[in-house]
């Protein structure tokens, strides 16, 4: 009886009792394993799974209240994004004005995406932005660091505000050809399988991980975590297909696409704090570190699964 | 009954210290409940430590690096909107008093207590004020280098807060390090970039002593809390 109210719900909240089933077992885990090994210190973990469950809550809650709630808070989150990374620059006084328009192009960027206008959406800060950010610095009429002022802050404005906007742009897309997707279910599959290939890879190489992938980079990162966390998150996203207009091959094959961009995201942002010499972005999330310790891997997967779907679905 | 007409008496003698009506105080609590700390949080993302040494009440002098107009705003919204009526921003008049407008702005929003920079007399004595201010039990904000820097490093003390430290003895001196205020609303800008700001709040100490040890010991401790350390 239970299962059928289940397969009734529509399938965004479907989704909304899966998410809270994993939590819960998430805290399961974590009273378990202090049972179990009461000498060890878990009050990282905890805070980790405290923070998901305060993440899900407001992540799920504004896509299921709304559309325009849940843009209004994607926005937040580049906006959020982007100051942490442009916090870790090193900005010249010269780059003033020209960072008082990098933020602006963060609202503007949402406000295409508000009222449905893909054109202007994907060419904005490729083209309009690219184009416009340097004459800016120029005028500020300082040419020593001007090459890696421009290249850096055009750099943070595509990966975490163009990037990041698909998510948005996913969510007003309207019901796909077939009719049984929409935006809003494509947008919590695409989030879902990120951040739990994430996590699995983590678990997958905090249990079995000898080999190291990419020592210089991120040194917790294996193979086994690797493999081991994309092949179960594959296996998982099969059981999410309800959200999405693929076939079971289609989907495995989506879900690997996702996960490599994904862990392609995470390493380049694992870069840029080495560069910087930071071990998080900030300190919002307890547990997690800054807003882009959380959606490094969405700024790669958002345009990558974004435009697979636009184009095979729609 | 009574704690009700102690609380008008209180308030009522703190507006004559600072020569403010009600509605002014009321108007500056409004707009940093409503503007100020939501801006503060959301758009900058102040990030604050050290609050536990933030004196629970007046007077108490508290001293910073300055290096932009997010200076004293920031610093302000540390505390609760109830206890502005009691922080004074201490003020150069020949820039926050050059008209009217810019005079009711500030001395509104912010309560400042505005002294004078040039022209320096036994009659025209800037620290006739800030005296009268932390007699009555006023806090006073004070940036002793004097003027907005570059932010990159801290400029030398005027001498300004040492000879108020040494005739007010016994007050707690507080030292503040504010950092990136000047990446965000730099001198001469308009805009502020969302840089993320912090403020360290160092531990409260009573200096002693001749003037030039005063200032030695309260530079000292800024610096120290600009590089990192408590």
């Amino acid at each position: 009886m239970s299962l059928s109210a289940f397969t009734e719900l529509s399938p965004v909240w479907r989704m909304g009792a899966i998410l809270l089933g994993v939590l819960v077992l998430a805290s399961a885990i974590t009273v378990i394993l202090r049972v179990l090994q009461p000498k060890r210190n878990f009050s990282e973990l905890s805070a980790r799974v405290a923070s998901w469950w305060a993440m899900a809550a407001v992540f799920f809650g504004a896509v299921a209240v709304s559309d325009r709630l849940a843009l209004v808070l994607l926005a937040f989150l580049s906006f959020w994004a982007m100051k942490e990374y442009v916090t870790l620059l090193k900005t010249r006084p010269a780059d003033h004005s020209g960072l008082v328009l990098t933020f602006l192009a963060v609202p503007i960027q949402y406000y295409w995406i508000w009222i449905g206008w893909y054109g202007m959406f994907v060419i904005f800060i490729p083209v309009y932005v690219f184009l416009i950010l340097p004459v800016r610095l120029v005028l500020s009429r300082e040419t020593a660091g001007f090459v890696a002022s421009a290249s850096q802050i055009q750099w943070g404005l595509m990966a975490f505000v163009f990037g990041l906007s698909h998510l948005g742009f996913l969510l007003v897309m309207p019901p796909t050809l077939d009719g049984e997707s929409n935006g809003r279910a494509l947008l919590l599959f695409l989030v879902f399988v990120t951040e739990i290939s994430d996590v699995l890879q983590y678990i997958w190489g905090k249990t079995f991980g000898r080999r190291k992938i990419l020592p210089s980079v991120s040194p917790d990162k294996t193979w086994e975590g690797f493999l081991g966390g994309i092949a179960t998150t594959v296996l998982i996203s099969i059981g999410l297909r309800f959200l999405t207009p693929f076939t079971v091959a289609e989907t495995a094959i989506v879900a690997l696409m996702t996960t490599l961009a994904g862990f392609g995201g995470g390493a380049v942002m694992s870069a840029v704090k080495r560069d910087f010499g930071v071990k998080d972005f900030g300190g919002l999330i307890p547990g997690h570190g800054g807003m882009l310790d959380r959606v490094d891997s969405l700024c790669y997967a958002a345009p990558i699964f974004f435009h697979y779907v636009r184009y095979f679905h729609y | 009954m009574s704690a009700t007409s102690t609380t008008e008496e209180n308030r009522a003698a703190s507006s004559a210290a600072t020569g403010r009506s009600v509605w002014a105080d009321l108007f500056q609590r409004l707009i940093f409940a409503l503007a100020i700390k939501p801006f503060m949080i959301l758009f900058i993302g102040l990030r604050v430590s050290g609050r536990r040494h933030l004196p629970e009440k007046g007077p108490f002098i508290l001293y910073a690096n300055h290096s932009s107009h997010l200076d004293t705003v920031s610093l302000l919204s540390l505390f609760p909107t109830r206890r502005l009526r009691e922080l004074r921003p201490v003020a150069a008049a020949d820039y926050f008093e050059r008209n009217r407008w810019v005079s009711m702005f500030s001395r509104t929003f912010f309560n400042t207590l505005p002294i004078a920079r040039r022209d320096i007399s036994q009659t025209n004595n800037p620290l006739k004020g800030m005296l009268s201010a932390i007699e009555s039990g006023q806090a006073l904000i004070i940036f002793p280098e004097g003027t907005r820097g570059s932010g990159e490093s801290l400029g030398a003390f005027r001498s300004g807060l040492s000879h108020l430290v040494e005739q007010a003895p016994g007050i707690p001196v507080v030292p503040v390090a504010l950092v990136n205020m000047g990446r965000s609303l730099p001198k001469g800008a308009l805009i502020p970039v969302p840089f993320f700001c912090e403020i360290r709040v160092g531990e409260p100490r009573v200096p002693s002593g001749a003037r030039s040890e005063i200032r030695r010991e309260l530079e000292g401790a800024l610096r120290n809390l600009l590089e990192g350390g408590r």
